[in-house]
C-alpha cells in the first residue's frame, strides 16, 4: 500500500477545471480512486453531477479514457467495453492490460440502474462497479433516491406540515450487492483517503465483478457549509450511520471501528435536510434513526464474527 | 450452396459467417431463436464471439454501445418489446456514431399484447438514426444482414435489417449461402478510427453538449445518413457484382408501364408479385415498388418512380395513429408534393397483429385502384384492409 506522500507524486487523472460544487466530495472521491492503481483504466459514468460537472464539451476533466451513454446503464456498458476488450484480447487486437471501473450516483445506482448492476455483477465480468452515494438526486435538484435516509428533506420528500421528510429508511445496496455473492463488496468514505485507495486496489485485483459503495457528502443537497465535508463524512463513520466493512469472497469484516460511537443527532444536526427533526414534535423520529442505526451496526457486527467463523 | 432455412436460421447463419467480436443479446419471440442459435454456435466452438446474455433488451443494446466503443464489431437480435425497450439506446448508439448492426424480426406492440407480425416496432424507431432494410424473404435478410456490416462501419451508423415475424422468421425457403471464407473477405477487417481502449490517446465519448454544441452534433447525424445512401448503393452494387443477387433501395416490379401500383414492404412483396402475374395475363397494367431501404428514405428515386403512374395504393402493416395514415403513406406523399404529376393516392392499413393478408385481400386492393382509374373518384383515403367490420 502507498502513503499519502507517494500518491501524492501520482499523475492526477481527473484534472481541476471541472465544475463540481465548492465542497463537493465526488472529484476528491474520484481522485483518490485513480490513484490506487498504475493499471490503466477505462471509465464509465452514467448520467449524473459527476458526468455534467467533468464533460461540458468542447472540454473534459478526464485525462483518461472515459464514456457515458444513458442513466440507468453504466453496469452495462461498461460491460460492454469489457467483453469489447475481451474479444479484441482473445483475438490479438490488443495486449495492454486494462480495467473496467463504473462510477455511478445513488440514483443511477440504487434506483433506475439496480436492473442493469444485479445484471452485470450476475454475469461475472471483470469490472469494478463504484456508487457515489450522496443520498439523493442532486444532479436534478435535490429529489429523494432509495439512498435517501429517513427523516431526510429533499425536493420530492419535502419536510411538510403533515409529513416530515422521507418517511422510509434507507435501502442497503451493499447488502443487496453481497447478496449476488460476488467476490468483493465494501463500503468507504473519501474522509478515510487510505481505506477508500486499499479498497479499490483489492477491488481492481480480484478476477470478477466488485463492488464499492462510498458515501459522498453533498454540501449542496445535505446543507452544510463547503469546508465541513470532509469532516461530516468521518461523523457519518463514527456514528454508525455508515460503518465501513468489506465482503470478501462472503467474509464481513469491519475495516474500522470507531473508537467511541458518537450519537446520530450530532451527525444530522449538522445538516439543513435534517433540520426540522430537532423541532418537538418529531423527536420520535430522531429516535427511530438512532435505533435503526444501532440495530444496523450490531447485525453488521454480528455478521463479520459469523461469517469469520464460517469462511 | 443451396439449403432449406427458417428467417432466423438465415440471419444466426449470416451472424456465424461475420463471426463478430461481441453479441450481446436478451431472447423475444420470434427473434429468439436467431440468439439461440448463434449461442450454440458459441457453445460449439463455431464462432469465436463473445456473447452476453444479459438481462434485457436495454443492457443488450447497451452493453453493443459499450463493445462498439471498444473497438468490437458487434451485433444484436430483438423484436417488437425488446426494440421497444432499446429505445432509448438505439438514439445514443446513433448519436455515438456507433456502427452496431442489428438483426430485428417485426413483430406488433403492446397493448393488447400479440406476438405476431407487424410494422410497429421497426417504424417505431424510424426516427432513431439507424438505417433500416425491410426483407422480402429469408435470402434477402442474409444477403442484407452480411452487407449490412459493411453498410454500418462505413457511414458510421448503425442498421437494422428486418424480416416479418413468422412469415419469414419461421418459413422454411430454400435459398444461396455463400462460402465462409468469401463472406469474411466481403465484409473484411474492422478498423475504428476512435475507441474507448486506446489508453494513449484517451478520448472522452458522450460528453454533455449543452445549446452549443448539440445542434451542430445532431446534424453531423444527419449528414451521416444522407451520406450513407451512396454507401448502401456502393455495397448493393458490389454484392451484386460478387454474389450475383442484385439489391436497391427498392425493387421495381413490372413498373415501367403500370397504370395501377401498390407500394409494400416486407413479406408482402412475394404476394403482391403472384397478384400482378395474375392481372398481367388479363392484361391490366398493375405493378409493385417494394420498398427495401426505409431508413434512408429514397425520397428522389421514389418519387420519380411514382409520379408517373396514375394511381397508387400504398400499404402500411402500421398505423402511426396520427389520424391520418400510415408510416409509409405519410413518408410517400410528401415526397410527391414537388411534382407536376402525382398519382391518385389511396392508403390501406392491414395485416396488425398478425392478420393475414392474402392473394383475394391484394386482388381487391387492384380493384379498388381500377375503379379510381376509371372513376377518378376516392371514397376513402384511408382503409382497414382485411378487418372485421
Amino acid at each position: 500500500m502507498a502513503t499519502l506522500k507517494e500518491l501524492s507524486h501520482k499523475k492526477e487523472l481527473l484534472s481541476g477545471g471541472h465544475r463540481a460544487c465548492a465542497g463537493c466530495t465526488e472529484p476528491i472521491a474520484v481522485r483518490q480512486i485513480l490513484m490506487a492503481t498504475d493499471t490503466p483504466i477505462v471509465v464509465c459514468c452514467p448520467t449524473g453531477c459527476l458526468e455534467v460537472t467533468t464533460t461540458i464539451f468542447p472540454y473534459t476533466a478526464w485525462r483518461m479514457p472515459w464514456i457515458h451513454s444513458a442513466f440507468e446503464n453504466a453496469a452495462a456498458t461498461i460491460s460492454g467495453v469489457e467483453t469489447g476488450y475481451k474479444a479484441l484480447k482473445k483475438r490479438g487486437k490488443i495486449d495492454k492490460e486494462i480495467k473496467f471501473i463504473a462510477i455511478g450516483g445513488d440514483g443511477g445506482t440504487y434506483d433506475i440502474g439496480f436492473q442493469a448492476l444485479s445484471g452485470a455483477m450476475e454475469r461475472g465480468h471483470n469490472m469494478v462497479y463504484i456508487c457515489l452515494d450522496n443520498e439523493a438526486y442532486m444532479n436534478t435538484g435535490i429529489q429523494r433516491s432509495s439512498a435517501t435516509p429517513k427523516g431526510a428533506h429533499t425536493t420530492t420528500s419535502p419536510a411538510g406540515k403533515v409529513i416530515p421528510g422521507k418517511k422510509t429508511f434507507r435501502k442497503d445496496l451493499s447488502a443487496c450487492i453481497a447478496a449476488h455473492n460476488v467476490p468483493y463488496v465494501a463500503q468507504s468514505i473519501p474522509s478515510m483517503w487510505k481505506d477508500l485507495t486499499n479498497k479499490v486496489q483489492k477491488a481492481l485485483a480480484v478476477n470478477g465483478p466488485a463492488f464499492i459503495n462510498v458515501l459522498v457528502p453533498c454540501r449542496l443537497g445535505w446543507g452544510f457549509p463547503p469546508e465541513k465535508a470532509i469532516e461530516i463524512g468521518r461523523e457519518a463513520v463514527n456514528s454508525c450511520f455508515w460503518p465501513l466493512y468489506e465482503v470478501e469472497n462472503g467474509e464481513w469484516k469491519l475495516t474500522y471501528k470507531p473508537k467511541e460511537k458518537t450519537p446520530v443527532k450530532d451527525w444530522l444536526k449538522s445538516q439543513v435536510r435534517f433540520k426540522h427533526l430537532f423541532r418537538p414534535e418529531n423527536e420520535s423520529i430522531l429516535q427511530e434513526i438512532q435505533t435503526e442505526v444501532d440495530h444496523n451496526w450490531e447485525r453488521l457486527q454480528k455478521l463479520c464474527e459469523f461469517s469469520a467463523g464460517v469462511v | 450452396m443451396r439449403l432449406t432455412k427458417t428467417g432466423n436460421e438465415a440471419m444466426a447463419e449470416a451472424m456465424r459467417q461475420i463471426n463478430p467480436d461481441v453479441v450481446a443479446a436478451y431472447p423475444i419471440t420470434p427473434a429468439t431463436e436467431i440468439v439461440q442459435i448463434f449461442a450454440s454456435f458459441v457453445a460449439d466452438g463455431l464462432v469465436d464471439t463473445e456473447f452476453i446474455a444479459v438481462e434485457s433488451e436495454h443492457s443488450a443494446m447497451s452493453a453493443c454501445i459499450g463493445a462498439c466503443a471498444a473497438g468490437a464489431r458487434t451485433m444484436t437480435s430483438t423484436a417488437s418489446q425488446g426494440l421497444a425497450l432499446m429505445w432509448e439506446m438505439l438514439y445514443i448508439a446513433s448519436g455515438l456514431r456507433l456502427p452496431i448492426v442489428l438483426a430485428e424480426v417485426n413483430r406488433s406492440l403492446s397493448s393488447p399484447i400479440n406476438i405476431h407480425c407487424d410494422h410497429s416496432d421497426t417504424m417505431g424507431a424510424r426516427d432513431a438514426g439507424w438505417i433500416q432494410i425491410f426483407c422480402e424473404n429469408a435470402q434477402e435478410a442474409y444477403d442484407s444482414l452480411i452487407q449490412a456490416v459493411r453498410i454500418a462501419e462505413e457511414s458510421l451508423l448503425p442498421i437494422m435489417v428486418t424480416t416479418d415475424g413468422f412469415i419469414i422468421s419461421h418459413g422454411m425457403e430454400t435459398m444461396e449461402l455463400i462460402e465462409d471464407k468469401e463472406v469474411k473477405t466481403f465484409i473484411g477487417e474492422y478498423e475504428p478510427k476512435y475507441t474507448v481502449l486506446d489508453i494513449d490517446n484517451p478520448i472522452t465519448m458522450g460528453a454533455i453538449d449543452f445549446t452549443d454544441y448539440y445542434f451542430e452534433h445532431k446534424r453531423q447525424t444527419i449528414e451521416a445518413m444522407r451520406n450513407s445512401k451512396e454507401i448502401i448503393a456502393k455495397v448493393n452494387q458490389k454484392f451484386g457484382a460478387k454474389f450475383g443477387r442484385h439489391y436497391g433501395f427498392f425493387e421495381e416490379y413490372k413498373l415501367e408501364d403500370a397504370d395501377i401500383a401498390i407500394v409494400v414492404l416486407g413479406s408482402t412483396a412475394g404476394t403482391s408479385k403472384v397478384v400482378i402475374d395474375e392481372l398481367r395475363q388479363k392484361g391490366i397494367k398493375a405493378g409493385l415498388l417494394k420498398l427495401r431501404v426505409f431508413r434512408p428514405f429514397p425520397v428522389q428515386e421514389i418519387a420519380q418512380i411514382l409520379s408517373r403512374i396514375p394511381c397508387v395504393a400504398v400499404m402500411d402493416r402500421s398505423d402511426s395513429l396520427n389520424a391520418s395514415g400510415g408510416p409509409v403513406w405519410t413518408e410517400i406523399r410528401s415526397a410527391l408534393y414537388d411534382f407536376n404529376t402525382r398519382p391518385k393516392m389511396i392508403n390501406y392499413i392491414y395485416g396488425l397483429g398478425g392478420r393475414n393478408i392474402g392473394l383475394e385481400m391484394l386482388r381487391s386492393v387492384f380493384e379498388d385502384l381500377k375503379n379510381i382509374l376509371k372513376t377518378d373518384k376516392i371514397d376513402k383515403q384511408i382503409q382497414y384492409l382485411g378487418m372485421r367490420k
